[in-house]
């Protein structure tokens, strides 16, 4: 191969990482257009030089999917970016989310040989590089199918984990048809993550890929309901099913006045504007309600997202009130740095204890009381504790909660035999196979709560598991023929 | 899309759709309701499945003209399409053999009560049923309920149909009358009216089952929209209900939850007047 990359490690090391290209802060909170603009390809070929292309490349170890980030980069180096994005491809079938969403601070940029003593590679930058070049230059080739089969398999859900594990059985050749239960399709994607961090046209195009591929998606089914798991074997004639229904119910905190109007969970507040619509009320009927000052409950990624889609509802005061400290926010870095320069206020060290109404019932403030921070729970992180008498009122109109959520339990409910742990869980081998023949599941249903990668990472494998496991069924009956047809021949 | 098939109207603003919607209908059972989705621009609302027919894949919805939504619904026809249907949605009601029952419906709650009327007359109960309306015109479903109903009586706030009253007077009557031997009490209506049936048996107690109809999103679990509180409890009416113990629902709770976007239901209102006027001016 040839020399692509002149430059000496130690010359690769002295280039400074490359930043994204980024909408201001005061203008884009005035709508939803996307944040970021990512990384343009001058900057993309300065940034995938940097790039040590070690022997052992522990980045594709740090890559819940493994992308071949050494081989991906390589390709960038010679601006082959369609390349590129296939070489992703082969591992991850929808790059142009991942780029987007990923937190790759934790994952291949944590290891990167390169961030040992420097800023480690912007692998994510480069991936959403090559996925967004590859989109806008209209270089997509869908991937052949070597071979066709029979047997169909059924995907509840059309989140992260479902739709990878039916793009990875579609291309094995399967025939595939992903259930899902609202009339749009992305499952969190589409209810959960708004605009601004992934642009609807991004989703609908990597989703119209998947349908590309072979894969029927039946919106406006929910499954459990509308029909069960044991009727998709028995009626539906599946072989197998992986359900990918996320982890969609949320939690509350159970304090006083959360029935107010006016105290939204975290999914309705976020469902309303991004599936629904709502900030085009009335032009899409779907209300929700406003105020100028928002405080939001929680330190995750979907408190993040509620905030700062609340700010661009035009909240003046957009509050995050979080009962631990910065540190131990669940959220992304790079989101909690966006929020802030967005104006979002982080009220830290801060837990609610009561939502005060008026004689309208309409939200005039919540009582919050101040934390501090004690031993380490069970999750690692210091436990936060009240401060006596630390009592005081914020005066909001709005209170959002982000304080976790679920598995929905209707599939648990309907599924006779099906394994769950603690909230429902549903319980999975190391192969994402459940305690039901021929049923995988995967993502936050099988984590409690987790990352899209990782809910990919578990559809990938359940595709593996789930043509293993119709393979060797399909071995089983081959050879019931044959010793039926030999039985046949001794008998005549 | 899901077509409609056929349009009756039953009241000035009260209209029946059948719509091929064979998914909905294939497993549907009485109290399950489904989520629908009339435009691409519009809200999803949840309307009780009053009836199915599997052999032609069709479901039966009775539909009020009250908000926006409903008002473009009941502007449709036969031919027309709807978006979107999911279903069957929530727990179908728990029905059996008590002995006696009292069928509560008011206004277009009547739709609702219907299925279970039937479902619970089919279970062998000896069905009294209540329908009652503002005045005559509200007054739906009469002959339907007749057909699986020992005995009916009807109330109007007006006194334009039946005995002028509301739906507790009979109610009353009937609990007091120990030859009649209610042992459980089924309502659907306005969520007032579901309070003082509720009220009421629970000075007999006698059991009574409520169908709430909170505010919904998705249908399905995801939001908490339809939260209510059910013995102190917080519980979601989309998957944990549609129908909860009367005695221990916190109906004013609810009410309150259900005035949250009145202001909004307005403008949305006032907007579709002005969509429907301007289509009517480019008519020819």
């Amino acid at each position: 191969m040839t020399v692509l990359n002149p430059l000496k490690p130690s010359e690769r090391m002295k280039i400074p990482r490359q930043h994204s290209i980024e909408q201001l802060a005061s203008d884009r909170v005035q709508g939803f257009t996307e944040v970021s603009f990512g990384v343009d390809e001058e900057r993309a070929m300065i940034e995938a030089t940097r790039c040590l292309e070690c022997k052992n490349a522990v980045c594709v170890e740090g890559c819940p999917v493994g992308i071949d980030i050494r081989s991906f980069i390589q390709l960038i180096l010679q601006k082959d970016y369609a390349g590129a994005v296939n070489k992703i491809r082969e591992a991850n079938y929808l790059p142009a989310i991942c780029g987007r969403v990923c937190p790759q601070e934790e994952q291949c940029e944590a290891v990167c040989t390169l961030g040992k003593k420097h800023m480690p590679v912007a692998i994510g930058k480069l991936e959403r590089f090559v996925a967004d070049y590859e989109m806008e230059h209209n270089l997509f080739t869908p991937p052949v199918i070597a071979e066709r089969r029979d047997e169909k398999v059924a995907i509840v859900g059309s989140g992260p984990a479902g739709l990878t594990c039916a793009a990875e059985l579609a291309k094995m050749g399967y025939r595939v048809t992903i259930f899902e239960a609202l009339h749009a399709v992305g499952g969190v994607l589409r209810y959960g993550i708004p605009e601004f961090r992934l642009p609807r046209k991004v989703l609908d195009l990597e989703t119209d890929r998947i349908r590309g591929l072979g894969v029927e998606i039946q919106t406006n089914f929910l499954v459990g309901r509308t029909a069960t798991i044991d009727e998709f074997f028995e009626e539906w004639g599946f072989s197998a099913v992986f359900l990918g229904t996320g982890a969609g119910t949320p939690n509350f905190m159970g304090i006083p006045g959360e029935s107010l109007p006016g105290v939204y969970s975290a999914n309705e507040f976020l469902t309303r504007v991004n599936l629904m619509k709502a900030n085009k009320f009335p032009d899409f009927d779907t209300p929700i309600r406003m105020g100028s000052n928002v405080a939001v409950i929680g330190g995750g990624n979907t408190a993040m997202d509620a905030v700062r889609t609340a700010k661009r509802l035009g909240a003046e005061r957009a509050i995050l009130v979080y009962r631990r400290s910065r540190q131990e926010m669940p959220a992304r870095q790079e989101e909690i740095h966006h929020a802030e320069e967005e104006g979002i206020e982080l009220l830290l060290l801060t837990n609610p204890t009561r939502i005060l109404g008026n004689e309208n019932h309409t939200v005039t403030g919540m009582e919050c009381q101040r934390m501090e921070l004690g031993e380490p729970d069970e999750s690692g992180r210091r436990k936060p504790v009240p401060v006596k008498g630390s009592e005081f009122v914020i005066p909001v109109q709005i209170v959002i909660e982000a304080v976790g959520q679920q598995p929905n339990p209707i599939i648990q409910a309907t599924t006779p035999g099906l394994k769950t742990g603690k909230r429902g869980v549903v319980e999975t081998n190391e192969k994402q196979g459940t305690s039901r023949l021929g049923v995988f599941a995967g993502g936050d249903l099988a984590r409690g709560g987790a990352t899209v990668i990782l809910a990919m990472r578990d559809g990938k494998q359940a595709a593996v598991a789930i043509h293993e496991y119709i393979q060797s069924k399909l071995r089983v009956e081959e050879n019931k023929v044959i010793v039926s047809t030999g039985a046949e021949v001794v008998g005549t | 899309m899901f077509p409609i098939i056929s349009k009756e109207i039953l009241a000035p603003t009260i209209s029946k759709f059948v719509i091929h919607a064979p998914l909905a209908g294939k497993k549907r059972k009485a109290g399950n309701f489904v989520i629908i989705r009339v435009i691409e621009n519009g809200e999803r609302i949840p309307l009780t499945i009053v009836d199915s027919n599997l052999a032609e894949g069709t479901i039966t919805l009775i539909v009020q003209a009250i908000g926006k939504t409903t008002k473009l619904l009941c502007s449709m026809n036969a031919g027309d399409s709807i978006l979107d249907v999911v279903g069957p949605l929530g727990n179908p009601t728990p029905i059996e053999n008590h002995g006696s029952v009292a069928c509560v419906g008011g206004g277009v709650g009547t739709a609702e009560m219907y299925p279970i009327t039937k479902a619970l007359k089919g279970a062998g109960n000896r069905v009294f049923s209540i329908i009652g309306g503002r005045s005559k015109d509200l007054v739906i479903l009469e002959e339907e309920m007749r057909a699986y109903s020992d005995e009916v009586f009807i109330t109007t706030d007006d006194g334009s149909y039946g005995q002028k009253g509301i739906v507790t007077d009979p109610l009353r009557q009937l609990l007091m009358n120990s030859q009649s031997g209610i042992k459980a009490v089924y309502a659907i209506g306005p969520l007032p009216m579901m309070k003082a049936v509720s009220n009421l048996t629970k000075e007999f107690g006698v059991h009574t089952l409520v169908s709430l109809n909170a505010i919904m999103v998705d249908g399905t679990g995801m939001c908490g929209g339809c939260r209510v509180t059910i013995d102190g409890k917080m519980k979601f009416a989309c998957v944990d209900g549609p129908e909860f113990d009367g005695h221990q629902v916190d109906f004013d709770e609810l009410i309150l939850r259900n005035r949250s976007y009145l202001d909004f239901e307005r403008m949305a209102n006032e907007q579709l007047l002005k969509e429907m006027a301007s289509s009517h001016e480019v008519a020819p």
